[in-house]
């Protein structure tokens, strides 16, 4: 605690670093992965070489990515760019999924209903088929947060700032509470994150709280429907 | 930049770092070897108690808690704690990858065992199957393609994680990474994590094969599947047999 207090300033410092990493990643995702994802549900073989394309890319370990993504980009190993555009990659192939799923949980009638009211395709996506998939868009949403913030530390091993160093540099010098500070400031920034994702989404949605049942977490569940 | 891609090229082709306890095919021993002992204790851990938890559905709130807040906790930092608190050697990184893989694992036989049609079950309960009969010749059978899928997550997942163990004096293909950084040798570096890569994708289409050959998910295959897996998972100890069959 003591140290906590006495060294606030750079675990302040760090934090804002580690976030930086994992927002902006996240939000170029989800402006990439919307208009990939409708593209793909209108062209069944751009639908396929997307699906299988993200799944590829997201299992590449993200160690092995971020060495291999400056020999591509031209950037050195100690750019943050790499990190940026590696979890970009990440958060796409998970978003355009999640996008897809999303987009197909709006119901066929609904779209119909929309079209014969007279919405342009542009109209309809932006007003009637975006806002209603917001619930699942939102799950995935959650779920790239936690693993972002979570991944952003695997960069500091590479000497890139963010709360990672502080596993680092508390193994180097065998010192246990920067190690626990690290860990707990990184849950306390997913849990802020997560909350305002669950905020964002009820101010967004309005309409999901009139006296509905709110499904379980189960993607089960989800799959079911499809 | 080429001449990157060509020293990287050559590092991978010269038959020096293909032999020896540094070399290639000992690294990937090793890498693949950390990777089976976790999925090992994983395995043994979260699908008794992921079953459990389907089955009977107690604590079905904990488990979707617990697999969320687990999946928060940064990789390094579990792993720096504990090499600090138990000391360097094998078991430390491995245990902390144990602690990483078991969320995954639970949330897959938990979700698999729960989204079996209530009417098998209840269909297998009133034929006069006792409770294990249940869990073990109806829900278990026909939850084994959603908990593969569980298992698959969990395999990548240690392939990624154990290539940052070597960052503590472990072996595995990621001490590449690590001997490079500190020689500022960028073609082991590249080599390292292009081998890594190549390992991860292999390992995900071997997964996936093994998925499409025995865990068939089309409407007539997947009833025949069912009947023939019934028959042979009355046995507790078979369920691992069945996810370790997965592992290469």
């Amino acid at each position: 605690m003591e140290w906590f207090l006495a060294n606030i300033d750079m675990v302040l410092e760090r934090s804002g670093q580690h976030l930086v990493l994992a927002l902006v990643p996240m939000v170029l995702g989800l402006v990439i992965s919307l208009p990939l994802a409708q593209l793909a549900r209108q062209n069944r073989a751009l639908r396929s070489v997307v699906l299988t394309a993200s799944s590829l890319l997201y299992t590449i370990p993200s160690l092995a990515l971020f060495i291999i993504l400056p020999t591509i980009l031209g950037t050195r190993i100690l750019d943050p760019l790499n990190v940026v555009v590696a979890l970009t990659i990440y958060a796409v192939a998970l978003l355009v999924r999640a996008a897809l799923d999303a987009f197909d949980s709006v119901s066929e009638d609904v779209g119909q209903a929309a079209v014969a009211m007279g919405y342009k395709p542009l109209a309809r996506f932006l007003r009637v088929d975006l806002p209603l998939s917001l619930p699942v868009m939102f799950a995935g949403l959650r779920v790239v947060s936690v693993s972002n913030i979570s991944l952003v530390s695997v960069a500091a091993l590479l000497g890139i700032g963010n709360l990672g160093m502080l596993f680092t540099s508390g193994l180097q010098r065998g010192f246990i509470t920067e190690i626990v500070v690290g860990i707990i400031a990184i849950l306390v920034l997913a849990l802020l994150m997560d909350a305002l994702l669950v905020l964002l989404e009820r101010l967004l949605t309005p309409w999901e709280r009139a006296g509905k049942i709110r499904p379980g977490l189960v993607p089960a569940a989800e799959g079911d429907r499809a | 930049m080429s001449n990157v891609f060509t020293d990287t090229f050559a590092w991978l082709a010269d038959p020096l770092h293909w032999t020896g306890a540094a070399g290639i095919p000992a690294r990937l021993g090793e890498h693949l070897q950390y990777t089976g002992l976790v999925m090992l204790i994983a395995v043994a851990i979260a699908v008794p108690v992921g079953m459990y938890v389907g089955h009977t559905g107690r604590g079905r709130v904990a488990v979707v808690a617990l697999a969320g807040a687990l999946r928060a906790l940064p990789t390094l930092g579990l792993l720096t704690l504990f090499v600090l608190l138990a000391g360097i050697g094998l078991m430390p990184p491995i245990w902390a990858l144990v602690i990483l893989t078991v969320p995954p694992l639970l949330a897959g036989t938990y979700a698999g065992i729960s989204s079996v049609d209530r009417n098998v079950v209840d269909a297998a309960r009133a034929m006069g199957m006792t409770e294990l009969q249940v869990l073990f010749r109806a829900e278990l059978p026909n939850a084994l393609t959603v908990m593969f899928g569980g298992f698959r997550t969990g395999v990548l997942q240690v392939i990624a994680t154990v290539s940052v163990v070597a960052y503590i004096n472990l072996g595995g293909l990621g001490r590449y990474l690590f001997d490079g950084l500190v020689l500022s040798d960028f073609p082991q570096m590249l080599g390292g994590s292009l081998l890594i890569a190549a390992l991860a994708i292999a390992v995900d289409l071997v997964l996936s094969l093994f998925q499409r050959l025995f865990l068939a998910t089309g409407a007539s295959g997947q009833s025949r599947r069912s009947q023939q897996a019934a028959a042979d998972l009355t046995d507790p100890v078979l369920t691992e047999a069945v996810v370790q069959g997965g592992k290469s």
